[in-house]
């Protein structure tokens, strides 16, 4: 066939074939579980990441393809806010609250220890891979700072030597 | 970059019976109400100044520079998203307002390349007269700080570029693929200083889902999003308003020129039918154009295997003429014929059946339209009484139930189908009847209500099934019914209809629709208030295409879905002209304005007009000429613009009968397939260089004009002038105007068109004449052309081309959105970057069976023929239906199709060709002898061996 161009026919991938299946079968029970509201993006992609711990990439075209969505719509949205995660974190999450606050009581000093002591800077993860740091912006615990959460539990009035406590675990 | 004749009101028109006044700057101003206060000052010369806002699109309130002051009401107001209210008293200008345009202004400037001298929006760039506007003097914050002025450009697209340094994030981009187009495929990707506009995931153009149909290019008031062309050439200096020749919606445009070069092809915002929007072909695919495959000079031969000859005109017009006569005086007055193009304008396919009719002095006379829209001609005829579609595109935007039947829209009438799919997005429901899954059975935020995905080859089948719902069930509109159609074939077609071998449940074996299914869609669409059908070549392309035709208009008017906004029967137009060319009488049947040549009242008035005697018998159509020719009663043809030997079905019959005849004129642009069998070529123009009219698939007459000289020298109206006064037939037009005055004088459903009314009112649906003197929306309304509506029996009657074990598979053909046609033009542009070989779409089961992967190559064979092409393995079709499209030459899609056709009109029976499919690794002896032919007439052209896209999309 040498008159005819070489052309490279890109194999066509139904959505979320390629995904690992711990990935397809989180993506599609978050969306079964939402479907049927309204503006299911939302709720879709915190189910996808209270499962994954993140929303990977990779599952965007899935989750388009079920909610009728383009994969640009989900990306915006994705991406637009900084809770949800594109890349795995650590096996926890610690959310160090910033705001004014939890600065007026000490989260500057929390903010410094924690991150000498994990060796990592704020969006890092440990080298062990037990934590990832983040940055948050009000815990709605204001009168109780420093405050912080790992994954979903509050921690309040934390002091370096609890922090200690809570990553010795 | 927006047109540079256009001027933006900033928000859409607001219809409203309601009248608002309102002063704006002491200004005292009358508006419909919901108009925006933006819009109401433009609309009185008063500019606010505006980023974000454009009335192509909804407004969006982000740039917060069209800020004003508005007596009572607290704060600064965004005039774009603040609708104007009775005496309301708005300040646009003063202090408090300058002060606050110019912080806004200062921040977008902090972020900017200052490098609008050596920028291509230089001179049309919204953000430079915005700076202009609100008084710009300095920046406080100055340009050291973190700034997006490293951002990489994105080049992928071959026709625009996307330059993030330069954008300023005003979302018009993403706002126009979502609301314009429809596609969806860009967003804004993080938040705060990191947003960026990303193309799906944040990929490439040219990765993402983009179909480069241009909206975002337009919409873009910076650099940011330019075409390569304008980046490349520089501004237009200026614009002229033309209709576009690619497919039957006949989008106007602006070309904007520089001297005789076209920078770029900008949608027209004042287009009737496409209202500013564009898709890839038109837009951006004109580069064949000045491609160097087009052929310039006049070339004759006396036989194929030698070498052309370039002649002068007059030795080429003489040699054809003194041929023609030739062949007639040894073969017969009937032994010579014409064929009309559906790519060229009115006047000259007027032209055309003219000099057959007046100078050959005999009827073969045909055109394309034989091969695609025919059985629609004839079907709504006998039907409703006219030969064409019912509605103006802008109809469906007052559609509740939308059927579609046989088409691909967002492939083939991607401008149209955008439209419709803003209608869908704002609730409509939607069926579709395709043997595949097209594109709009699903797609962001669209979802068939029912796709009937009905065996190919049974669709009177599906609609009597339809139909036998709507009558058994009650859903007749019988007072409709009663007032305006004809009661006699009424009840003859409810008992036909009515009759349980037509009930879905009988059918499904048949269809292979479920039963429920199609119960479901047919309540659908008969108790909507405004339910239309919408239909394409998988109509019409039939055994039964004239029977489907009617099939449809039965159950339209069954339901009373005709005669007003909404509703109707809309035949799909494949061509760009091809309603025109069947309204100007390019049927061996028919006069211009759909009259039999039979019609003593009629001849008799083209025969004083054009002082010949004119046959009243109808002459040959296509595939009789072919016949002819293998019967040697046939040898002599004129073809302008077309290419019968790759676009008609079973190529090796067209080729033999080519072959067959002595001497074969061809007028184009470039030597296309049936040019390798001609004896004298005479180099066509494109609409580039011409003036006349395209008539679309609404009936909408529209100017083409001239912005360029020929490149051979003559028009193709003037080269038909030529011919027919070396024929002895006098022509003595001086300009495309006095081709349509005849038309004029000649067709009553075109009375009243003219040039200069065109110029006037920018389009005109036909029919225009004295009762309907600016031109006809809406058809039958009130009443049927053809006083009342006529129901046709339609019992289905299989096709003979059967599956069996040696041919156990359907092929079906169809279309793409980056190609056109037998791709003359589009295969010599950068089009080519998103579909460059036409493959053969399987199903994983069949693919299975088979052994058949991805990308294998697979040999397609026929009773009629056999052709190679490469696999792609898919669940768009359904076991036992095979797929292709038929855009390049080479892949001799139609060596496999059959001479079957429709049993009233002759259209061929493109969409069913029972095939087999096996793996192979040779192309097909077909192929090889192509290549070998191909090359060979190359050669003797002196052209180069192989056809390269254009480099550039405009030269």
């Amino acid at each position: 066939m040498s008159a005819r161009r070489p052309v490279t026919i890109p194999v066509r991938v139904e959505p979320g074939s390629d995904l690992p299946p711990t990935e397809r079968s989180a993506v599609l029970e978050s969306v079964n579980d939402n479907r049927s509201l309204q503006g299911a993006l939302l709720p879709v992609l915190h189910g996808i990441q209270d499962r994954l711990g993140w929303v990977p990439p990779r599952a965007v075209p899935l989750v388009a393809f079920e909610l009728n969505l383009s994969r640009a719509e989900v990306h915006g949205v994705l991406s637009f806010y900084h809770y949800f995660r594109q890349s795995q974190p650590g096996k926890q999450v610690i959310y160090l609250c910033r705001a004014e606050a939890c600065q007026a009581v000490g989260a500057a000093e929390l903010e410094a220890h924690a991150k000498q002591k994990l060796g990592v800077d704020f969006h890092g993860t440990s080298a062990d891979g037990r934590f990832t740091l983040e940055p948050v912006y009000c815990l709605g615990n204001c009168a109780c700072g420093p405050s912080l959460m790992v994954d979903k539990e509050l921690h309040a009035r934390v002091t370096p030597a609890q922090f200690d406590a809570l990553v010795a675990k | 970059m927006q047109s540079i004749a256009e001027n933006d009101l900033g928000t859409p028109e607001c219809k409203s019976d309601l009248q608002v006044t309102l002063l704006i700057d002491g200004c005292e101003i009358s508006v419909p109400a919901g108009t925006s206060v933006m819009r109401a000052a433009a609309l009185a010369d008063l500019k606010i100044p505006k980023l974000c806002a454009t009335d192509q699109l909804e407004a969006f309130g982000s740039c917060r520079l069209c800020l004003v002051q508005i007596e009572g009401v607290k704060g600064f107001p965004a005039s774009c998203t603040t609708p104007v209210a009775q005496g309301m008293k708005v300040t646009t200008q003063n202090g408090e307002l300058a002060k606050i345009r110019r912080g806004v202004m200062e921040l977008y400037i902090s972020d900017h390349p200052l490098d609008c001298l050596t920028c291509p929006a230089n001179g049309h760039c919204e953000l430079q007269d915005m700076a202009g506007a609100v008084g710009l003097r300095e920046v406080r914050y100055g340009y050291a700080g973190a700034n997006h002025l490293d951002a990489p450009k994105d080049e992928s697209n071959p026709y625009f570029t996307f330059d993030a340094s330069k954008c300023i994030v005003c979302s018009r981009c993403v706002r126009a693929c979502d609301e314009q187009q429809g596609t969806l495929a860009l967003t804004i990707a993080g938040r705060g200083f990191d947003s960026v506009v990303a193309a799906s995931q944040g990929e490439s153009f040219m990765d993402s889902e983009c179909v480069s149909c241009g909206a975002c290019v337009q919409a873009c008031p910076t650099a940011t999003l330019s075409e390569k062309s304008l980046i490349e050439q520089g501004q237009a200096e200026h614009s002229v308003v033309t209709t576009c020749a690619y497919c039957g919606v006949g989008c106007s445009f602006r070309a904007e020129m520089r001297g005789e070069e076209v920078v770029r092809m900008v949608p027209n915002k004042d287009g009737h039918a496409n209202h500013g929007h564009s898709c890839v072909k038109g837009r951006f695919a004109i580069g064949y154009a000045t491609h160097p495959d087009r052929i310039t000079k006049p070339m004759i031969r006396a036989t194929i295997s030698e070498p052309w000859r370039e002649v002068s005109w007059e030795e080429a017009i003489a040699h054809a003429a003194s041929e023609m006569r030739r062949i007639q005086a040894k073969y017969g007055r009937d032994s010579i014929g014409g064929i009309t193009s559906s790519r060229c304008t009115n006047e000259e396919t007027f032209l055309v059946q003219k000099l057959v009719r007046a100078a050959f002095g005999n009827n073969n006379v045909d055109t394309c339209a034989r091969v695609c829209h025919s059985p629609t001609g004839y079907g709504l005829k006998t039907t409703l009484g006219e030969s064409a579609g019912t509605q103006t595109f802008d109809s469906v935007m007052d559609s509740d139930v939308i059927m579609v039947i046989g088409a691909n829209p967002t492939d083939a009438h991607p401008v149209f189908a955008s439209q419709m799919k803003r209608r869908l997005r704002q609730g409509a429901q939607l069926i579709v009847a395709d043997p595949r899954q097209i594109d709009l059975v699903r797609t962001p935020h669209i979802e068939a209500a029912q796709h009937l995905a009905l065996r190919p080859g049974t669709n009177v089948a599906l609609i009597n099934s339809l139909a036998h719902v709507v009558v058994s069930e009650g859903l007749v509109k019988e007072e409709f019914v009663r007032e305006r159609c004809e009661v006699d074939s009424f009840e003859k077609w409810r008992r036909f209809v009515g009759d349980e071998r037509n009930s879905p449940e009988a059918m499904e074996a048949v269809t292979g629709v479920p039963a429920a299914r199609v119960r479901a869609a047919a309540r659908l669409y008969a108790t909507a208030r405004n339910g239309a059908i919408y239909y394409g070549l998988g109509v019409t392309e039939h055994s039964q295409g004239s029977t489907m035709v009617m099939g449809i208009a039965n159950l339209a008017m069954a339901t009373g879905n005709v005669g007003r906004s909404g509703v109707g029967v809309n035949p799909l137009r494949g061509q760009n002209n091809v309603q025109g060319s069947c309204d100007m009488g390019s049927f061996p049947h028919e006069f211009p304005g759909y009259r039999h040549v039979s019609e003593d009242a009629t001849r008799n008035l083209f025969e004083r007009k054009w002082q010949v005697n004119l046959l009243a018998e109808p002459g040959l159509r296509i595939p009789n000429m072919f016949e002819a020719a293998l019967d040697g009663e046939f040898k002599g043809l004129y073809i302008q613009g077309e290419d019968i030997a790759q676009s008609d079905p079973n190529t090796q019959h067209v080729t033999a009968a080519l072959s067959a005849m002595e001497c074969i004129i061809v007028q184009d642009l470039f030597l296309n397939e049936s040019a390798k069998f001609a004896h004298v070529f005479l180099p066509g123009s494109s609409f580039l260089e011409k003036d006349g009219t395209f008539t679309n698939a609404e009936r909408r007459i529209s100017p083409v004009r001239k912005v360029m000289r020929s490149k051979s020298g003559y028009a193709d109206w003037e080269i038909t002038q030529l011919l027919a006064n070396a024929l002895g037939l006098p022509m003595n037009y001086s300009h495309p105007r006095e081709i349509m005055d005849e038309i004029a004088a000649l067709t009553p459903t075109f009375s009243g068109v003219s040039f200069a009314k065109l110029d006037e009112l920018g389009s005109i649906q036909w029919p225009c004449n004295e009762q309907h003197p600016e031109g006809t929306p809406f058809m039958h309304v009130g009443s049927f052309v053809r006083g009342k509506g006529k129901f046709m029996v339609t019992e289905y009657v299989a096709t003979t081309e059967k599956v069996n074990s040696r041919f156990p598979l359907i092929l079906t053909t169809g279309r793409i959105l980056s190609q056109y046609n037998v791709g003359a033009q589009t295969r010599r542009t950068q089009n080519v970057a998103w579909h460059d070989e036409d493959r053969l779409e399987i199903h994983p089961h069949d693919a299975d069976e088979r052994g058949v992967k991805e990308g294998d190559w697979v040999g397609v064979q026929s009773r009629a023929g056999e052709t190679v092409l490469r696999a792609q393995v898919t669940t768009r079709v359904q076991p036992g239906v095979v797929y292709t499209t038929f855009h390049f030459p080479e892949s001799g899609a139609n060596v496999i199709t059959t001479e079957n056709s429709d049993w009233a009109t002759n259209c061929p029976e493109y969409k069913v060709t029972a095939v087999q499919v096996t793996r192979v690794t040779q192309p097909s002896a077909w192929q090889r002898r192509y290549q070998e032919f191909d090359q060979r007439q190359r050669k003797l052209a002196g052209q180069p061996l192989a056809a390269e896209p254009d480099g550039a999309p405009a030269r």
